[in-house]
């Protein structure tokens, strides 16, 4: 198993199909992060609104604990 | 007494618990097959004496057209489960499945397309395994429209286990197209059944693509479900507690 190319510009130009590999290597890449950040944010975004709820009912029956 | 796992499935909350620790050893699996795959295949991988260097598409592309007709049956599948047994696991797994299949189909339309234009001289044909793997994105595309479209959760979910069942039949159109019709796809690169026709210093960076592929879709389809699960269950202890602690 060898490197298959002369230099590093002759691996990005890949022989003139560098643009097409590259690219699509960069959509891939860009698809698949996609895929692991989009429910990672999901489940902050549910953690902050469940957070901020708990955080209003806890003043309400601080409030209502003073009331009486 | 054999049957318990498959009803403990039905508690979403047993699920995310017993899931917790998986999540981190299918990243790394994940991550340094497909790291190890990619530069193998960019790299190390002879040139095709055929096509020159731009065949290396080939190590995403087929991966995720696998990934994207391997998704379309997990979602089925799991939306009949849903639909038979009543499994709320099962929905919540269907609906995950949908974006990530729709996410994969389009990659595989896109590299399939960006391979295209240096080797057939065009971006786009109307040809038979081309336009059924449209047909699939568009499948997707119909699961994830009617998840949306209904006020009940459980309407949203018969409709789109129905939709997923019903578009099944073009999965057999998708893999035999290159067989039936005379089309400008090529025929299959790796066989189950004959010689496969592709060299071994191209094939073993391929296989290492396509089984990446696979432990990544098991980790996205994970996260994406277990963060449903707090979805559907935010007003329980469990998850108020876990947002809180």
């Amino acid at each position: 198993m060898k490197f298959q190319f002369e230099s590093a510009a002759d691996f990005i130009s890949m022989s003139g199909h560098g643009p097409y590999v590259w690219a699509s290597y960069a959509i891939t890449a860009v698809c698949l992060a996609y895929l692991v950040v989009s429910p990672l944010l999901k489940r902050r975004s549910l953690m902050a609104e469940i957070k901020r709820q708990s955080r209003i009912a806890e003043r309400n029956a601080e409030l209502q604990g003073t009331s009486r | 007494m054999g049957w318990q796992w498959f009803h403990r499935l039905g508690s979403p909350r047993w699920f995310y618990e017993k899931t917790n620790a998986w999540i981190p050893w299918l990243a790394v699996i994940s991550i340094s097959l497909l790291v190890t795959g990619a530069v193998w295949g960019l790299a190390f991988a002879p040139e095709d004496f055929k096509q020159g260097n731009s065949y290396r598409i080939i190590y995403i592309h087929v991966p995720s057209a696998f990934l994207a007709l391997a998704g379309y049956y997990t979602m089925a599948i799991s939306g009949a489960i849903g639909l038979i047994w009543k499994m709320k696991l099962a929905d919540m797994v269907m609906k995950s499945a949908a974006p990530i299949g729709a996410v994969l189909t389009f990659v595989a339309l896109v590299t399939g397309a960006v391979w295209g234009k240096p080797t057939w001289g065009t971006w786009w044909v109307w040809d038979a395994r081309i336009t059924s793997m449209l047909v699939l994105f568009f499948l997707y595309l119909g699961v994830i429209a009617l998840q949306e479209a209904y006020q009940h959760q459980d309407t949203a979910n018969k409709a789109s286990a129905i939709l997923a069942l019903v578009g099944t039949v073009n999965i057999p159109i998708i893999y035999k197209s290159v067989d039936w019709w005379y089309t400008l796809h090529q025929p299959a690169t790796i066989k189950f059944t004959s010689e496969s026709t592709i060299d071994p210093s191209m094939l073993y960076p391929l296989l290492m693509m396509v089984t990446g592929f696979y432990v990544f879709y098991a980790l996205v389809l994970l996260m994406s479900t277990r963060s449903e699960i707090l979805v559907r269950e935010k007003k329980t202890r469990w998850v108020k507690d876990l947002a809180t602690q």
